[in-house]
């Protein structure tokens, strides 16, 4: 690891005012300590966000929005009650990933802004052909060899159209989470759109959001039944009013460098009365203009499945012990809906 | 760039001089405080030896830099036992064999202990598979794992009812 100076500022204007070329912020360090001992990332001061004071809450705004502090803990989050009730997908997301430990440590802002997993993003000049090829991208990089977006969190926050408040040098902004990541090229590394500088506050859920709560899940597919990143995942969800779809949300995850929104298979769903071949129809556009890069074309019908499959979970009812448990092929019979 | 902090480690308060800001938790307990308990496997995350309690919560010790611990509380391996009375995850380990080499077994407690405490996943097997999935087992004690968190659980439900009784 590379020498670094070490602050801990008090307040957002000593953290601002901390701010270096070269800096980081450092929320739990889960991702960033990692990518350090690598040497991928080489900050030369880390600013601890810590001591920053009003950023621990989960509240509910005048306006029925949620906003969830940028230091909140991932656990804590998602083991909320409240929050668990009427986000049950976000929960979900957020317990499927990485582990109870790292989980306790992480941050939800630091969860939004972790890096691409793919060694060779993280390595100078590396040719992302030459490594293994299976987990790249196949949508939104037109064609291009590129690392899909890891976190589990996003593709839920996407889905019910999560906005993140952001501070820097010049005043605060918001950006809705579907416009935070971004594929680096060449003369633009960044894996996100924030500007070096600017800080993540808060995350904001819009009022509407609650009203998915009965029929929303979100299903992971991956190499081995916990503790991996997904191969495939998908967050579905829908408001089903005297027996038919009033509203859908579908958002793909480690598809593309960003969670994968669907629009098309949404307004498709509006509508319709919930069932096998409306899902397909809508799993089908969403893998529009899906390209295989490096022989992954299994992640096309992988995806594919997945998003089918979640709907379906998502028609059937959110499962009254949430989240629901990972279906593990030693695990006993349940009758609550189960993961891949 | 030197930097001084203050924790409890283990009950015992400690003022610490980090001569290097770079050094994790892991290396400052077993380089420098003498408290080896604490293994290191992968160094990155993603094996669990090295969980240790920081307030309260299981951590990953390989990715807290010690920097960041000004006025933490640091529970590790070594402080678990009062005396010579074990731990009751401790005793349900020997009684279970929740082990074979021994390694990843610290980290497997104090995720146990942690995991306990957080009670989530009571004494349903597969919910305690799921908790305990960030510590590896090499040796592949996870039957033996899995028995003894869930009697650790009972008992200490019960003890827990006895006390408030
Ligand atoms: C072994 C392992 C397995 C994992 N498995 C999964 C998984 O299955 N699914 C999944 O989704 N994730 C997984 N993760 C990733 C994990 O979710 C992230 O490491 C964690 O969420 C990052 O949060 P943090 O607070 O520790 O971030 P940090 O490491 O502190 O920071 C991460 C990045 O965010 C930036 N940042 C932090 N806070 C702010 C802020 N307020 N404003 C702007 N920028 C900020 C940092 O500068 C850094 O670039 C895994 C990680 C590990 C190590
Ligand atoms: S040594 Fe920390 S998780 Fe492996
Ligand atoms: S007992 Fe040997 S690694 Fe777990």
């Amino acid at each position: 690891m590379r020498p670094f100076d070490f602050v801990r500022p008090t307040s957002v204007d000593e953290a601002l005012a901390a701010w270096e070329d070269g800096a980081a912020w450092l929320g739990g360090g889960t991702n960033l300590v990692d990518l350090m001992k690598t040497g991928a990332v080489a900050p030369t001061r880390l600013i601890d966000l810590s001591r920053l004071p009003g950023m621990r809450g989960i509240e509910v705004l005048a306006d029925g929005s949620t906003r969830i502090g940028a230091l909140v803990g991932n656990s804590e989050l998602a083991n909320d009650p409240d929050f668990a009730g009427n986000f049950p997908m976000v929960a979900e997301a957020i317990l499927s990933g990485a582990s109870g430990q790292i989980r306790n440590a992480a941050t939800v802002a630091g969860n939004v802004m972790q890096h691409p997993r793919e060694a060779w993003f993280h390595g100078p000049a590396s040719d992302p052909l030459a490594g293994d090829t299976g987990k790249l991208a196949v949508l939104g990089t037109d064609g291009a060899p590129a690392a899909v977006n890891p976190s589990d969190f996003c593709v839920p926050l996407v889905a019910l159209g999560a906005v993140v408040e952001i501070v820097g040098p010049d005043g605060t902004r918001d950006i809705p989470v579907a416009d935070l990541h971004r594929m680096p090229t060449a003369d633009d590394p960044r894996h996100t759109t924030l500007t070096p500088g600017e800080l993540i506050l808060a995350l904001r859920l819009p009022p509407e959001a609650a009203g998915f709560a009965a029929h929303s899940r979100y299903l992971k597919v991956r190499d081995r039944t916990s503790f991996a990143f997904a191969l495939t995942s998908a967050a579905a969800c829908m408001r089903i009013e005297d027996g038919k779809i009033a509203e859908a949300r579908l958002t793909l995850g480690a598809v593309a460098p960003r969670p994968w929104r669907v629009a098309e298979a949404e307004d498709l769903l509006k509508g319709q009365t919930p069932g096998p071949e409306v899902f397909a129809t809508a799993a089908e556009l969403a893998l529009d203009g899906a390209r295989a890069v490096g022989g992954n074309d299994w992640k096309i019908d992988l995806a594919r499945r997945t998003a089918l499959r979640a709907l379906d979970m998502a028609a059937a009812g959110t499962p009254a012990e949430m989240p629901a448990l990972p279906a593990s092929v030693f695990g006993t019979q349940r009758k609550e809906p189960a993961h891949a | 760039m030197s930097l001084s902090i203050s924790l409890s480690i283990n009950g015992a308060a400690r003022d610490i001089v980090l001569d290097d800001v770079r050094v994790t938790l892991l290396d400052l307990l077993r380089e420098r405080l003498a408290l080896p308990g604490t293994k290191k496997g992968c160094d990155r995350g993603q094996c669990g030896a090295c969980t240790v309690l920081v307030n309260g919560q299981r951590v990953n010790s390989c990715l807290t830099l010690a920097a960041t611990l000004d006025g933490a509380t640091v529970t590790t391996i070594e402080g678990l036992a009062q005396g010579d009375r074990l731990h009751p995850v401790q005793q349900a380990f020997l009684e279970h064999d929740g082990f074979q080499c021994g390694y990843c077994t610290p980290g497997q407690i104090m995720s146990a202990v942690g995991l306990i405490a957080e009670g989530h996943a009571g004494d349903d097997a597969d919910r305690i598979r799921e908790g305990m999935s960030g510590n590896l087992c090499r040796c592949s004690a996870y039957r033996g794992i899995t028995e003894a968190v869930q009697d650790a659980t009972r008992r200490m439900t019960a003890q827990a009812a006895e006390d408030a009784a």
